[in-house]
C-alpha cells in the first residue's frame, strides 16, 4: 500500500479528487447562496420521485432538492451508503435503505435520526404493519426508516416473442399457462422448441430469488435466516425446494444466463433476448429503463407462477450526520405520505406500502402503457395487503450473494446441480461467519 | 556520485581564516540545511498520505471492526491466522499473480521490440513515438468498459471474430484462465507504450559508435539487439520489472470494472478473476464490512510486494553483476 508507482498514485489522485469533488459538490446538503437549503436524496434504481421533488420545491420555495444515483444498482449503492455512515460524512440527507440491508443498519442505529422523536409514531397508519416494523430497531424504540414500495411480484413477458412462439398473448391467458412454476417450465420448453432465437427468461439467479422469497414467504417467513438469527440455508426445505425448482428450469435449458445487472443484461433487454422476466413492481421501471422506447408495447404483465411474493422494498433514513434534519424528516415524511406513494408508483411503479395508496383508485385502476396498458395497480395490488412478507437475518445480503452465485455457476455449466447445492452451504455458512 | 551542488565562488574557503561573517553563517546554514527544506514536501506529503495510512491500516487489522458497528474490539493477529487460512484469499493471490505473468512478460518483450522498431531513422518519428503513449492517456475505467464489452459472452466482438473462424464462444468472464488473458489484455494495452518509451530512452543513450563496431564485426540488426542493445539496457528493464510489479499486484480497476452487474467484485460467480485488492475491498467493504480483516488482506498485500520486490532485488544482483562497468561509463565504448 505504501509503494505506489507514480502513475497509480496519479490515478489514485485523480479519483480521491473526483470524488472530493462530488461528495463535497452536494454531500451534507450545503447551503446555497441564495439562502436555500439543498436537500440531498441518495436513492438507487428507479424511485420515481422526479415529479414529487419539483411538487415539494413548489410548496417550499426555501428548499432545493438534489438527488443523485438513480439508476445505479444496490451493489454499487450500498457499499458508498455504509462508508459514508462509517465516515460520518457524505451521506445524503435523506437515503434509501433497501430491505435486505435494513438489518445491518438496525445494528448500529446510532447513525440515524430516530423518527419517532420527529412526530412519526402518527403516521404509523399509512403504513402496512409488517413494512413499519421491518423500520423498527428490535426493541422498538428506534425509527430508523419510513417504508417506500413492497415488491409485489409477476411475471412481465415480451408478447411479441410470445407471439413468434404460437403462445397466447393476452395476460389472461398468459396467466392460466403457468399456475405453477412446474406449468412454467412446460410453457418455456414450448417456447424453446419454437426456436425464436431468444431465451425464455433473463437469469436464473433472478428467478430463483423469486421463488424462495415466495417459497418462505408462504411457509415459515423465512430463508436464510431463522427468526432467531440463526443460518439455516441447509435444513431450510423452502430454500431446497427452491433451488431445485430453479435447477429445472436450468435444466431445461430455458436460461439466457444474461448475469442479472450486468451491460450483458442490459443488451439482452435491448436485443429482446429472453421472452419472461419475474418482475417484482419496482422492475416495471427497470425494464422500461433497459429495453427503452422501441420496445413500448412490446412488454406486458401475467400473474407469477406460485402464490404471490413480496421481493424488494425500501425506507426513507434521515442520517445523523445531516445538517438539515429538521427538513430532511419533512422532506421524508412527504416522500413516505400516501401521496408521495401514488406518485412514485405513477412515475415508476414502485408498489405503494400504504394501504390508503393502495386503495387509491389512482392506484388501482392505474394502467401501465409501457406494458402494452396492463393494469398494473390490480395486479401488483391485489395481493399487497395480505403479502407475507420474509424475515432477513444479520448477514443476509452476504448469505444471498453466496447462494445466488452457486445457482449462476450451475447456469454457466461451471457446476452440476449437485455441487452448486453444496457450493452454496458451504459459501453461505463463510459468509455468515465473516 | 559526489555531486557538487554548492555553487559558492571557490573563494569562500579562504574565508575561514578570518572571522566569518554574518552574511557567511547565514549562507553556511542555508547551504546545509535548506536541501532539506527543498526535499521535505515529499516527506511531509509521504508521511501524511502514505506512512500514517499504512500505521492505522495495521491498527485496524489488529482489531474486529465492523464498518456499522461502533465499537472495535483487539483481537491481536487473529485477523490474519483466519485470512492465511483462508482459500478465498490464497484463490485471489493465484489470480493476482496468474494476471501478472500473463501480462507483464509479454508486455515488457513486446514494448522492447517496440522501441527498438522506434529507435529507427523513421519519417514523422515524434508522431510515432507519441502515439505509443496515447493507450495511457485513456482513463482505465473507459478500457475497462470497453474491454468489458469486447469480451462479452454472446455480445461481444471477440467471441464474433472467433466464431468467423470457427471458434466456438469463450466464456471470457467466467472462466478462469481466459479471465486473466482478457485482463491482461486490457493491461498490456494500456502499459506497453509506456514501457516503450522508457525503453526508448534508454536506448537513445547507448553509443552508436557500438553499433558501428558491431557491424564492422560483421552483426546483422537482430544481432546487434540482443549482443549490444539488450545488455545495455539491463538496468532500465529492471526497472520497469519492478514498476510493473508493483502496479500488477495492485490491479483493480481492470479487473473490477470488467464484470458487471450483481457483486462485480468478486470477479465472476467462482471468484474467477478476483486480485487480491478486490478480495480486500470485498471484506473490508461490501458485503461483508469487516474493516479488520480487510486491512488484514491489505497488509499481506504489502507483505507480497515487498515479497516480490526483494526477489527482484536479488536477479538485479545477479544479472546486474555483468552489466555493472558499464552504468555510468558508458562513453568508454566497447570493453
Amino acid at each position: 500500500m505504501g509503494t505506489f508507482p507514480r502513475h497509480r498514485l496519479a490515478a489514485v489522485a485523480l479519483a480521491a479528487t473526483g470524488a472530493l469533488l462530488a461528495t463535497s459538490g452536494c454531500g451534507g446538503g450545503e447551503d446555497a447562496g441564495d439562502g436555500k437549503i439543498t436537500l440531498t436524496v441518495d436513492v438507487f434504481g428507479q424511485f420515481g420521485y422526479e415529479q414529487l421533488y419539483q411538487e415539494y420545491m413548489d410548496a417550499n420555495p426555501n428548499v432545493k432538492i438534489v438527488e443523485r444515483g438513480t439508476g445505479g444498482n444496490l451493489d454499487e449503492y450500498s457499499p458508498k451508503l455504509t462508508q459514508w455512515l462509517a465516515a460520518g460524512k457524505g451521506a445524503g440527507d435523506v437515503v434509501a435503505i433497501e430491505e435486505g440491508l435494513m438489518v445491518e443498519y438496525k445494528a448500529n442505529p446510532g447513525n440515524f435520526v430516530n423518527l419517532l422523536d420527529h412526530g412519526a409514531a402518527e403516521l404509523k397508519g399509512n403504513f402496512l404493519e409488517w413494512k413499519w416494523n421491518q423500520g423498527l430497531t428490535a426493541d422498538g424504540q428506534q425509527l430508523i426508516g419510513l417504508g417506500t414500495d413492497v415488491g409485489g411480484m409477476a411475471m412481465c413477458y415480451r408478447s411479441d416473442l410470445f407471439a413468434k412462439a404460437g403462445l397466447p398473448t393476452d395476460r389472461e391467458e398468459v396467466s392460466k399457462l403457468w399456475p405453477t412454476w412446474q406449468d412454467y417450465i412446460a410453457t418455456g420448453e414450448k417456447f424453446k422448441a419454437a426456436g425464436t432465437g431468444a431465451a425464455f427468461l433473463d437469469a436464473a439467479t433472478n428467478t430463483f430469488n423469486t421463488i424462495v422469497l415466495q417459497t418462505a414467504g408462504n411457509a415459515q417467513g423465512y430463508h436464510y435466516y431463522d427468526t432467531s438469527d440463526n443460518l439455516v440455508v441447509e435444513s431450510n426445505p423452502a430454500v431446497k425446494q427452491a433451488w431445485d425448482t430453479t435447477m429445472n428450469i436450468i435444466d431445461a435449458g430455458l436460461s439466457g444466463k444474461y448475469g442479472s445487472w450486468s451491460e450483458e443484461w442490459v443488451s439482452a433487454f435491448k436485443q429482446a433476448k429472453f421472452a419472461t422476466i419475474a418482475c417484482p413492481a419496482w422492475m416495471t421501471g427497470v425494464i422500461e429503463g433497459n429495453a427503452g422506447a422501441e420496445a413500448n408495447g412490446k412488454w406486458d404483465i401475467a400473474r407469477v407462477p406460485g402464490d404471490g411474493g413480496n421481493w424488494g422494498g425500501s425506507h426513507l433514513a434521515v442520517p445523523q450526520q445531516s445538517k438539515h434534519q429538521e427538513e430532511a424528516i419533512k422532506l421524508a415524511k412527504f416522500l413516505t405520505s400516501p401521496e408521495g406513494h401514488i406518485g412514485a408508483f405513477k412515475a415508476k411503479g414502485p408498489l405503494p406500502s400504504s394501504p390508503q395508496a393502495l386503495d387509491d383508485p389512482t392506484i388501482t385502476e392505474a394502467t401501465n402503457p409501457y406494458f402494452s396498458g396492463a393494469p398494473v395497480g390490480k395486479i401488483f395490488g391485489a395481493g399487497a395487503k395480505t403479502l407475507k412478507p420474509v424475515y432477513m437475518g444479520p448477514k443476509n445480503q452476504a448469505v444471498r450473494t453466496e447462494v445466488e452465485n452457486a445457482v449462476r455457476t450451475v447456469e454457466l455449466g461451471q457446476r452440476n446441480p449437485e455441487q452448486g447445492w453444496q457450493d452454496a452451504i458451504n459459501n453461505a455458512k463463510k459468509a455468515a461467519a465473516k | 556520485m559526489a555531486l557538487h551542488l554548492d555553487a559558492r565562488p571557490p573563494a569562500t574557503p579562504a574565508s575561514r581564516d578570518t572571522r566569518p561573517s554574518r552574511a557567511g553563517r547565514l549562507s553556511r546554514i542555508d547551504a546545509k540545511y535548506s536541501p532539506y527544506l527543498y526535499i521535505a514536501p515529499f516527506f511531509v506529503i509521504f508521511a501524511i498520505f502514505g506512512a500514517w495510512p499504512l500505521v492505522y491500516t495495521f491498527w485496524v487489522s489488529l482489531h474486529e471492526w465492523d464498518l456499522l458497528g461502533s465499537d472495535p474490539v483487539f483481537v491481536g493477529a487473529d485477523n490474519y491466522t483466519r485470512l492465511l487460512a483462508d482459500s478465498d484469499f490464497w484463490h485471489s493471490v493465484v489470480n493476482t499473480l496468474g494476471i501478472f505473468v500473463i501480462s507483464t512478460v509479454p508486455q515488457l518483450l513486446l514494448a522492447l521490440w517496440l522501441a527498438n522498431l522506434l529507435n529507427r531513422q523513421l519519417r514523422l518519428r515524434t508522431g510515432w513515438r507519441m502515439a505509443v503513449l496515447v493507450p495511457n492517456v485513456t482513463s482505465t475505467a473507459a478500457v475497462a468498459i470497453v474491454f468489458g464489452v469486447l469480451f462479452g459472452r454472446e455480445f461481444g466482438m471477440v467471441n464474433w471474430m472467433l466464431d468467423l473462424v470457427g471458434i466456438d464462444g469463450i466464456g471470457w468472464k467466467s472462466d478462469r484462465f481466459a479471465s486473466w488473458v482478457a485482463i491482461s489484455a486490457m493491461v498490456d494495452w494500456r502499459w506497453t507504450g509506456y514501457n516503450a518509451l522508457i525503453f526508448l530512452a534508454a536506448m537513445q543513450a547507448i553509443p552508436r559508435d557500438l553499433y558501428e563496431a558491431a557491424a564492422i564485426d560483421g552483426a546483422n540488426r537482430a544481432r546487434q539487439f540482443w549482443s549490444v542493445t539488450v545488455p545495455l539496457l539491463k538496468p532500465t528493464i529492471i526497472f520497469c520489472v519492478i514498476i510493473s510489479t508493483i502496479g500488477g499486484l495492485q490491479l483493480f480497476t481492470e479487473p473490477r470494472l470488467f464484470h458487471s452487474g450483481t457483486n462485480a467484485i468478486r470477479g465472476g460467480p467462482m471468484r474467477e478473476s478476483q486480485t487480491m485488492t478486490m478480495y480486500m475491498f470485498e471484506n473490508a467493504f461490501a458485503p461483508y464490512y469487516n474493516f479488520g480483516y480487510g486491512s488484514a488482506v491489505a497488509w499481506l498485500l504489502f507483505a507480497l510486494i515487498a515479497i516480490v520486490a526483494a526477489i527482484n532485488v536479488l536477479i538485479i544482483r545477479r544479472l546486474g553483476a555483468g552489466a555493472r562497468p558499464d552504468n555510468g561509463k558508458r562513453t568508454g565504448g566497447p570493453r
